[in-house]
């Protein structure tokens, strides 16, 4: 959409009053790009999804830098776009302050709380999705001992990896948890080759099924997986399809649908906070046609008991971002 | 004799080699099916059309000023301090502590506590690759850029531990209100004039051209900034003048890292109130490329350091309203840096092949009064 179009309908859109059906959604992505084959991704595809169903057109941007953050948010608000997603934690302090200058836009956050009245609070269990694949993965394993990659050292890559712990020490309360880091800047997120380094590690140390859940880096932890002929775990999107023989299942989280919903809503979306979990599918374990093979009987069964055993709460999952511990491993 | 004159040397080349950048950029969005006319435009008025425009600009810039700073002052000793991200992220750390722990009564007292601070943190930060160049000889651009990653690392350490305020975010808690620097909007807007709304360019602006003066005055009006350049120009024969390498280096480095270190009065105190991660942001490798542009002369990185705000806030301009995703603004900033930095000699040759031309031209007594006023 170029300047001028954008121009006239903002102008048309102040001419109309606030409300005017003209109004776009609009989403910001994070730092990440839209095109993390991960998070970021996961909600372009949501957003693309609703246009293509809708014919209809949103606003997007990819930020550069941190002051972009006030800047995009604000410019879409005044440009009477409504509603304006964010993607990631990021946001939240920002959003924090902007929110109330804006109170007829609606504002949607990914993966984060802000308590306004115009805002939508979108948040997933990660810990119970990643519970459900450790399941899986001890499950799996016949070395009784398997691994965890994780992109960058921050309290929602700790919060998968102790949902995964938790799952594998279910299962087998023997089997032994590697986890590993890829670093600690944001540049741990797109480092393939170092995730490589660090999967070729936990094989030698005897892992048979490693979980990545590090943005691209994880590209090369599955990569490696493949090449050694043991098993890995995706994350965030499906990702079953990359190493059609060597994937065991992929731990998805539908922010695509979040933001699908958001759109689709348009500029009656409810404000509140919305968790996504195991019983809504916003987190689960995917089984698709390439999987599925090596899914067997006994882990379907135990897929299930275990969705059932969180849904009813016979199973707790401990959240690590909630009191910032975890016993199942230590980092 | 110079080989051209030094208005030449200072604004020609700059310009040209802008020039040349500017016709590649077109040609690369040409490429992508949009039209550069257009872009330009949007660039130019999204970052100088407007005071919120110029609020973004001189908020980059003032980042990119301090950063630009530090490596010119290591440049003068002929040392590269590629470390500048490091000491500016130190330096967010140590203003991040201030304004945390410390009730200030009012922001002018803050400000100042919070420069010391950012300073002697960078300034501490440069200071180990420093002693292990003075002392050992290993080599600065080595030892500097290794402690990006360590600052980095130390970073994320405090954020994820000690000082991580709650909810999922690895950041700090927002500083309390008495450590708000004002901004433009609130030093120069008035109801009736509404100017600079919503940016991000703060008191810390003024500082940085402070900074801009204090500089030059070292460099070129003190002695310790006689012995940086004698040095730099030359280590034997100011080891011969009696002018300690090690004092230099030592010196040098500390003044470098506490110019990149002072970065965080901006970004950090006055732009995001509290501390992330990805705080420098670059900042510290963009202060390379001002200080090149700008020879590392204050008024010239002054300069250079306003033109990359202008590419940083017209680029983000171009992504708001552009379907030119922001690869492609990056794609033309490097242009820019590649242009003006590493093929500084691609123009520099013909110019002076030009020059020389020229000034063969007209008679001898005419030539020698204008090789006299070009010094």
């Amino acid at each position: 959409m170029t300047l001028t179009t954008k121009l006239f309908s903002a102008a048309a859109g102040i001419a109309l009053s606030a409300g005017a059906a003209l109004a776009e959604p609009a989403i910001i992505y994070d730092l990440g790009g839209k095109f993390d084959k991960s998070f970021n991704e996961s909600a372009f595809n949501g957003a693309s999804r609703w246009a293509e169903e809708t014919g209809e057109s949103f606003a997007e941007v990819e930020l550069q830098s941190e002051a972009q953050r006030e800047q995009a948010l604000r410019r879409f608000a005044e440009q009477g776009l409504n509603p304006i997603v964010t993607t990631g934690f990021s946001f939240a302090s920002v959003l924090e302050q902007v929110a109330p200058d804006y109170p007829d836009t609606t504002f949607m956050i990914v993966d984060s709380v802000v308590d306004q009245p115009n805002v939508r609070s979108v948040v997933f269990d990660e810990h119970t999705g990643s519970y459900l694949v450790g399941v899986m993965a001890a499950m799996a394993s016949e070395s009784h001992t398997v691994g965890f990659v994780g992109g960058m050292d921050i309290p929602l890559i700790r919060k998968f990896a102790c949902g995964y712990a938790q799952g594998v020490k279910a299962t087998d309360p023997e089997a032994e948890v590697l986890a590993n880091m890829v670093g600690t800047t944001p540049a741990a997120w797109a480092d393939p080759v170092r995730g490589s380094e660090l999967a070729q590690a936990q094989i030698s140390q005897g892992a048979d099924v490693i979980f990545a859940a590090a943005g691209a880096s994880g590209i090369g932890v599955l990569q490696t997986v493949a090449d050694e002929g043991v098993m890995g775990i995706g994350v965030d999107s499906n990702q079953n399809y990359l190493h059609p023989d060597n994937m065991l299942t992929s731990m998805v989280k539908r922010v695509d649908n979040s933001v699908y919903d958001a759109f689709s809503a348009g500029e009656s979306l409810e404000p509140g906070v919305v968790t996504m979990g195991i019983s809504d599918e916003g987190v689960g374990a995917a089984i698709d046609e390439y999987n599925e093979g090596r899914v067997t009987d006994e882990m379907r069964t135990a897929l299930d008991e275990a969705r059932a055993g969180i849904e009813d709460g016979s199973i707790e999952v401990h959240d690590y971002a909630s009191d910032e511990t975890c016993d199942a491993i230590s980092f | 004799m110079q080989k051209m004159p030094q208005w030449a040397d200072v604004l020609l080349i700059p310009l040209v080699s802008l020039i040349l950048a500017a016709f590649f950029s077109a040609v690369v969005i040409l490429a992508i099916g949009e039209n550069p006319w257009e872009a330009l435009k949007i660039m130019v008025e999204g970052a100088l059309g407007s005071t919120y425009g110029w609020g973004y600009t001189l908020y980059y810039a003032t980042n990119f000023i301090f950063t630009g700073l530090a490596v010119a002052v290591a440049n003068h000793a002929k040392m590269f301090n590629i470390g500048g991200e490091g000491q500016a992220v130190m330096g967010g750390l140590g203003v991040a502590l201030v304004c945390l722990y410390i009730p200030f009564p009012h922001w002018t007292l803050a400000l100042l506590a919070a420069a010391a601070t950012a300073a002697v943190f960078g300034a501490a930060w440069a200071a180990i690759p420093a002693l292990l160049q003075a002392k050992r000889g290993s080599h600065i651009v080595i030892t500097t850029i290794m402690f990006n990653f360590i600052a980095a690392s130390l970073l994320n350490y405090f954020l994820i531990g000690p000082l991580k305020a709650d909810g999922m975010e690895p950041a700090t808690a927002r500083f309390p209100e008495a450590a708000r620097l004002p901004t433009f909007q609130d030093m120069f807007s008035s109801p009736d004039n509404p100017l600079f709304r919503g940016a991000p360019a703060n008191v810390a602006f003024f500082v940085a051209i402070l900074a801009c003066i204090a500089v030059w005055l070292l460099i070129w009006r003190s002695r310790l900034g006689y012995e940086i350049r004698s040095f730099g120009w030359s280590e034997p024969a100011a080891r011969y003048a009696g002018i300690s390498p090690v004092r230099i280096i030592m010196l040098t480095m500390l003044i470098s890292g506490g110019l990149a270190g002072m970065m965080a009065i901006n970004n950090v105190m006055g732009e995001a109130e509290r501390l992330v991660l990805n705080s420098a942001e670059g900042a510290g490798f963009i202060g390379i490329a001002v200080a090149l542009m700008g020879r590392s002369h204050p008024l010239g990185v002054f300069l250079a350091a306003v033109l990359f705000g202008f590419l940083y806030q017209g680029g983000a301009e171009l992504s708001l309203w552009t379907g030119i995703p922001r690869d492609m603004v990056v794609v033309i900033q490097a242009l820019v840096i590649l242009f003006t930095g590493a093929l500084d000699n691609m123009v520099r040759m013909p110019l002076e092949r030009v020059f020389s031309t020229l000034r063969r031209a007209p008679k001898p007594d005419s030539k020698s009064t204008t090789a006299r006023t070009a010094e």
